[in-house]
């Protein structure tokens, strides 16, 4: 590492010297997450039975993570793709700790306790997975060879399996994409793409037989049939499909969907905040929301494609589409096309990890975009 | 940058990303248009449906809780049932003013800080329309004044539910356990849907080893509520079944006698049904209040109950460990008859002391007067007068390997199996255990501290009951089992072994010998021989608690009492047709003879009573 991963093109003669540029700020990056986050906490209010409680810790949650975005984009995107491999390897033996020492609800283990704080390393690999794929495969010729897909699938795949041990069906599921996008990216070849669709196919039995757990399969099932468990999981879907459905075009307004606020929505206020927003704000609601969704993909596509590395194009568009299937899997789960895995929408849902997580991710593609073109 | 030999193309790079990113940009908006569509289907498509559900059928699930299995005795007597509490709860919601109703209910009742505390905790969590409970355990006095003062108490409301209530307090406390709440531990591993109605679990005891069937079946209702979010129609009903209800072998007489028996001395007691390996008295002394525990004890009960030097919260009878001292006698002869390392001919001059070639230190016979028990001692003898010279060499003789292969046919060493949690196995030294344990090898002064149940044998008061309810049947392998019944299905006995392999010519003996012991003159446990009118066979025994140098003399006047000896006593009953076996212990007792056999005997005369035809009859 050196010294002049930190301090940026402030020395060098004829810098851009605009504030945003000192400090590394993509301005409209920075402008579209503020709007998410605005409308994160005016939904999360009427989502937590207007409880001014989790509004004002999920604003702190989102003030530090703006904090974390701010301190990650300090650092080049060359100090990134060196620490790359160290990152992933230390948050992969943090995870063969959780096996052992985890602790955690509801049956799953997913911390270490450090003492003064609790950490989750499977957020960790939702950064580093991508990071460590990228930065190895852009240190060989791309298209990569067979090889080289081995290895990058290896690391990606190894991280998975331990999430998903945990059981955590959700992250494993995101970190699994995010290595499977670098891949891809990197130029993964025609009959690679093809093979893996078939090899997807064929695990499914295996996965369902041999990997997945009873209450897994149960919201599978739920799925297809969601009248069976009514106290479970699918009464969850029932009710979010009603509270969707009841919104029409332009919702009840805010606070007042019954839904919701009655009590039906289970989890309202974490993972199916997405049907409060739509019983309360309608279709217009959901499509805007979708809008600044997409608005924000984009911007972050135009980072990717503007990077001047091979690893910072790889890890921008990486993350990019990563962040996309968080919203996928996430208001897919809740109107009931996707079974319950247990994803958060990303700035919208309660909850401190995964907010510091995704600022954290949008820290480095500040750092790329704002990265000076080499000489 | 490295490259893996070839030269890069930058600009060619550049266009594969170019053109990857874009295949993924259109997969993205792909799907972003069937989330849109999905959304459309819902929100627009199927609107009038969805909003007429969510509008005219407002309708809440909510759990109803199972009531729990209840437990019974084997004549019937409840054990374990539930009765309702009534705790005031408040809605916020429905309260002009939560402070002031505090503050009102506070002049009403005694309401603690703790209570409020917790309360405040809830209200900033909880949603404005849930119930949040502000006291429990509501007294009937205190149900009447909430009643009266209703009309200015909006808001306020008591609700009842079942809690488990154990009507013979102390008495099963050990063998039934309790429940309690659940508490963040359990809430990980339990099955959140099962539990959605209930709030305590089984925690100790048959509580916690039957707590599938007693739990029972959560069921649902769907009420309809107004826009308040109230409760106003019941739709449709998925009643709760209630969990299954036990019957156990377990008498309550039988168990009342046993545990008035120890008058109050540390002790434990088990009598086995011998026919059935069923569990007729089970107890542990001194014990506790198991309804303490259900709706959360207080720490000052709590730490009364941890702290006290009598430890009522440990289970002796399953858990406590104690050498067998000379109640294994009778075991370790039987081997030896077996295998004719002894006959019932063969007689030894006991002086007191037992030398051991190549060891200068002689061992002794702590339980009889200087001078031993004369000569002529044959296995009767030793057994009758509990000669501790005698066994020295027959142990020795018989070697451990098999002292150690029959010890565990009859159940010491290993958990018997019994349905019930945190039963401790014992010890039956062996060479192998020793090695494992301590990793030294096995010298035959282990063998002679054992040939007497001492030195590193350990027993529970169970697995002695079942080693005398063994030599009781004739070599009967039987597990033993606390639960009879399940919803009056009676439950298969369960899987023992085979069938001890000892000649009838051997039993017949041990018998004898046995019925000495309690019927001859100089038997050690003669003192309750008196007005008998049926046969008890027994072994009284004594386990050192601290250890006794051959040359001291163990003299309880100088020792505190709880460094005295325990007292043991194994036996069964009647002789001619053995019904019940008996394994207790009694804690710095002393003496097997006089502490521990007369609680046997009255065990014993409460069994032959209730066995009396005439008697069933006028009970």
């Amino acid at each position: 590492m050196h010294r002049d991963d930190f301090v940026r093109q402030l020395s060098s003669p004829g810098g851009d010297r605009r504030p945003s540029r000192v400090l590394h700020i993509d301005i409209p990056l920075l402008l579209l997450l503020l709007a998410l986050c605005g409308i994160g906490l005016i939904v999360l209010y009427s989502a937590s039975g207007q409880s001014i409680f989790y509004v004002k810790r999920q604003a702190t949650f989102m003030l530090a993570g703006l904090f974390a975005m701010l301190v990650m984009a300090q650092f080049k995107p060359r100090f990134w793709e060196r620490g790359s491999t160290l990152i992933y390897l230390g948050g992969l033996l943090a995870l063969v700790a959780v096996l052992f020492f985890g602790v955690g609800a509801k049956g799953a283990q997913r911390w270490l306790d450090m003492g003064f704080t609790r950490f989750q390393p499977s957020e960790l690999m939702k950064i580093a997975v991508p990071m460590m794929v990228s930065a190895y495969l852009s240190k060989r010729y791309l298209p990569p060879r067979f090889k080289h897909v081995f290895v990058a699938t290896l690391a990606t795949l190894l991280p998975v399996f331990l999430v998903a041990r945990q059981p955590d069906l959700g992250t494993s599921l995101i970190i699994f994409s995010s290595g499977f996008f670098a891949i891809f990216l990197s130029g993964l070849g025609k009959r690679y793409l093809v093979a893996t669709v078939l090899i997807a196919v064929a695990a499914i039995p295996t996965l369902w037989f041999y990997v997945l757990l009873d209450y897994q399969k149960q919201r599978v099932l739920t799925l297809l049939n969601p009248g069976e468990d009514k106290l479970g999981a699918g009464w969850n879907i029932i009710q979010s499909t009603t509270a969707i459905g009841s919104g029409g075009w332009s919702g009840k307004g805010w606070t007042q969907g019954t839904q919701s606020q009655l009590n039906f929505l289970p989890e309202s206020h974490t993972d199916f905040i997405i049907a409060v927003l739509a019983e309360e704000f309608g279709l217009i609601g959901v499509l805007s929301l979708l809008l600044v969704y997409l608005l924000l993909i984009g911007r972050c596509m135009v980072i990717a494609l503007n990077a001047h590395t091979i690893f910072s194009r790889l890890v921008a568009g990486t993350l990019s589409l990563t962040f996309f299937v968080y919203i996928f899997v996430n208001m897919g789960m809740v109107s009931g096309i996707l079974p319950v895995v247990g994803a958060p929408l990303p700035f919208i849902s309660y909850g401190g990890s995964a907010i510091v997580t995704l600022f954290s991710g949008f820290g480095i593609l500040m750092a790329i975009s704002t990265e000076p073109k080499r000489i | 940058m490295m490259h893996d030999g070839a030269f890069s193309d930058p600009a060619r790079e550049r266009e594969l990303f170019a053109r990857r990113l874009f295949v993924g940009t259109l997969v993205t908006l792909l799907l972003t248009v069937v989330l849109s569509l999905r959304y459309f289907d819902l929100q627009i498509s199927r609107h009038e449906d969805f909003a007429t559900q969510s509008n005219n059928n407002r309708v809440l699930v909510r759990p109803l809780p199972p009531s729990r299995g209840l437990i019974y005795d084997r004549k019937g007597e409840l054990i374990a049932d539930n009765r309702p509490s009534y705790n005031l709860t408040i809605v916020p919601e429905r309260s002009q003013n939560v402070e002031h109703l505090l503050s009102e209910l506070g002049k009403l009742i005694n309401i603690s800080k703790r209570d409020i505390d917790r309360f405040n905790k809830n209200l900033r969590r909880r949603r404005h329309y849930e119930q949040i409970t502000l006291h429990v355990n509501l007294s009937e006095s205190e149900r009447a004044i909430l009643a009266v003062n209703g009309h200015r108490l909006n808001g306020a409301e008591t609700s009842a539910r079942l809690i488990r209530h154990y009507p013979h307090k102390n008495l099963f406390a050990h063998a039934v356990g309790y429940v309690g709440r659940i508490n963040e531990r359990e809430t990980q591993t339990i099955e959140a849907v099962k539990y959605s109605g209930t709030d305590s679990i089984g925690k100790i005891g048959l509580e916690k080893f039957y707590e599938a069937q007693l739990l029972g079946t959560v069921g649902s209702e769907q009420v309809e509520t107004n826009a308040r979010g109230r409760a106003m129609r019941i739709l449709d009903q998925t009643p709760a079944v209630s969990g299954d209800n036990l019957t156990l072998y377990l008498d309550s007489d039988l168990q009342r006698v046993a545990f008035d028996a120890f008058q109050g001395e540390r002790g434990a007691l088990v009598a086995i049904e011998i026919e059935t390996g069923g569990i007729l008295a089970m107890v542990s002394t001194p014990s506790y209040d198991p309804n303490l525990f259900v709706s959360g004890i207080s720490q000052k009960n709590y730490d009364g109950l941890l702290y006290s030097n009598d430890r009522p919260l440990f289970d002796r009878s399953i858990r406590g460990q104690y050498p067998p001292g000379s109640t294994i006698k009778p075991l370790f002869g039987l081997i030896a008859l077996q295998h004719d390392i002894v006959t019932p001919e063969y007689k030894i001059n006991d002086n007191g002391y037992f030398f051991f070639k190549g060891i200068e230190r002689p061992w002794r016979d702590h339980n009889f007067a200087r001078g031993g028990h004369g000569d002529g001692v044959d296995l009767s003898k030793a057994i009758i007068e509990s000669c501790n010279i005698y066994f020295y060499g027959l142990g020795v003789k018989t070697g451990i390997d098999l002292l150690a292969d029959y010890g565990s046919q009859f159940g010491l060493g290993a958990k018997t199996g019994i349905d019930m949690p945190s039963e401790r196995p014992g010890i039956m030294p062996s060479r192998a255990w020793k090695k494992g344990a301590h990793g030294q090898s096995w010298f035959k002064g282990d063998t002679i501290n054992t040939s007497i149940g001492q030195g590193f044998m350990l027993t529970t008061p169970l697995q002695l009951a079942v080693m005398s309810a063994r030599i009781a049947s004739r070599g009967d392998v039987r597990t033993p089992r606390l639960v009879k019944s399940i919803n009056g299905v009676e439950q298969p006995a369960a899987e023992g072994g085979a069938k001890i392999d000892i000649s009838p010519r051997h039993w017949d003996y041990m018998h004898k010998a046995m019925q000495d012991v309690v019927h001859s003159s100089r038997g050690t446990a003669r003192s309750i021989n008196k007005g008998l009118d049926y046969k008890i066979a027994g072994k009284t025994g004594t386990a050192q608690a601290i250890s006794i140098d051959a040359e001291e003399k163990y003299d309880s006047s100088k020792l505190n009492k709880n460094q005295w000896d325990h007292a043991l006593f194994v036996a069964f009953a009647p002789v001619e047709n053995p019904k019940i076996a008996i394994g207790l212990i009694v804690e710095n007792g002393e003496h097997g003879g006089s502490s521990a056999a007369p609680i046997a005997r009255a065990v014993f005369d409460a069994y032959m009573e209730s066995q009396e035809p005439t008697k069933l009859v006028t009970r």
